[in-house]
């Protein structure tokens, strides 16, 4: 099944962060996914966190404000699966 | 983040509270070796420097390179201890959280609380509009959401412990006072003009779903690693601001003539604290690089009000925060946010140059 990842934030560095190590994560994964960012307030808010980077999983909101590292990622996206 | 760890059976339990223990223990041999070090750092220098390494310590090069030293372990000494401390109560703490106790509040109440749960809490500034929207769009009065929104940056532990390794506690203390008092003035002006029409729609119709936060407790080991991780991450991000602020400080004690800006920038001018505080608004600075650089400032004559407005208005306002807020605010809301603040800040320097202080 097609995994969809989305990262909602405004674009400061910690998004950044988010997006590079999840990345990562996907490739030591080999997992196929498509990985987005959300950077409107309007739409963040729609998902009702509260703090940003919030890393999202196929429509399940999984990690919020915080940036983990690759290997926790890791775990979450094979969580979700 | 969703700390769900609980253990389902009560053996899994017995085991959980044993390490609990385990992690009881060895924070407190954290605790003690802390101090040992801290008490070392203080006597430290002098002798390695001064009798084993034979440097002059009475002259320039070799005051600046003790104190360059002494104060850059002390400072990060206490950074790491406290951030680590204010990290675990903050694994207890979350927007969600701050949003229960704040709402349904009445507006004094609330205002008060803001700005305490502002100056404990360390979210990020890029969270602060997802913060801002969640309040909001979860009924808490305006006044009080930015009476937090001011309070958060303002109050910080990071600009605490800097200002009191630097400025000393009492100065420190005086910090976080008129922090409180410039975002608790924010709220209470604020309450009196009816501000809502100017919030941007979508915030008042956001979602703000529960979202499914552990009703269950973390353990000690998780909140010990959750904390420390996150205060390695900060003292990384610190520590070149802090060396930066450091040098240029000492440059200033260095070059810089006593009583250089007495004249220019003393308690008795308040022109220049009105410079003081117009300068600060437009740039953010990192309190770390600021703390070490306002002190030399101090020190070479700029008074205290002075001195004190121009930190809180680097660290509580700066054009990309006002281009975020932009997005939640329309501008006529926006501008009075900012004069409002603009004008607290002053007031608040204003009060403190009327303070008689012994340098």
């Amino acid at each position: 099944m097609h995994m969809e990842i989305k990262i909602l934030g405004p674009g400061c560095r910690n998004c950044a962060t988010l997006e590079k190590r999840t990345k990562e994560a996907l490739t030591e994964l080999g997992q196929d996914a498509t990985v987005s960012k959300v950077t409107d307030y309007a739409e963040i808010a729609a998902y009702g966190v509260m703090q940003t980077p919030t890393l999202v999983i196929d429509e399940q909101v999984v990690v919020s404000g915080k940036v983990p590292v690759t290997r926790a990622i890791r775990d979450l996206i094979v969580a979700a699966k | 983040m969703t700390l769900d760890t609980t253990p389902a059976s009560p053996a899994a339990r017995h085991t959980r509270s044993r390490d609990d223990l385990r992690v009881w223990a060895f924070l407190v041999a954290f605790a003690a070796a802390w101090g040992v070090i801290f008490a070392v750092n203080e006597m430290l220098w002098p002798w390695l420097l001064g009798d084993v390494m034979r440097l002059d310590l009475v002259s320039t090069l070799g005051a600046a390179v003790e104190f360059f030293l002494y104060d850059t372990v002390k400072i990060s000494l206490l950074l790491l201890g406290l951030l680590f401390l204010v990290g675990l109560v903050n694994t207890q703490i979350s927007p969600e959280k701050v949003r229960g106790v704040l709402a349904g509040k009445g507006l004094f109440v609330g205002i008060l609380l803001a700005v305490a749960l502002g100056a404990i809490t360390p979210f990020c500034s890029c969270s602060s509009i997802p913060i801002f929207i969640g309040l909001v769009a979860a009924g808490v009065p305006l006044s009080v959401t930015l009476a937090f929104l001011v309070s958060s940056p303002l109050i910080s532990e990071t600009g605490i412990i800097l200002m009191g390794g630097t400025f000393g506690w009492d100065i420190a203390a005086g910090w976080a006072l008129a922090g409180a008092v410039v975002s608790i003035a924010v709220g209470l002006v604020l309450s009196r003009f009816k501000l809502e029409k100017w919030i941007e729609p979508f915030v008042f119709t956001s979602r703000t779903a529960q979202l499914a936060t552990a009703s269950t407790r973390p353990s000690m080991r998780d909140r010990v690693t959750a904390s420390w991780d996150e205060t390695r991450d900060m003292l990384k991000k610190i520590l070149p601001f802090l060396l930066l602020g450091v040098l240029i400080g000492a440059a200033i004690h260095g070059w810089v003539p006593d009583e250089f800006f007495a004249t220019v920038a003393g308690p008795d001018n308040p022109f220049s604290l009105l410079i003081a505080t117009f300068a600060g608004a437009p740039l953010y600075a990192n309190p770390a690089a600021v703390v070490p650089l306002a002190s030399a400032l101090y020190a070479k004559g700029v008074a205290l009000g002075t001195t004190m407005a121009f930190m809180m208005s680097l660290v509580a306002l700066s054009i990309p925060s006002l281009i975020m807020l932009r997005r939640v605010m329309k501008l006529p809301l926006l501008a009075i946010f900012t004069g409002v603040v603009l004008a607290a800040i002053y007031l608040i320097g204003f009060i403190f140059n009327l303070i008689p202080l012994a340098r």
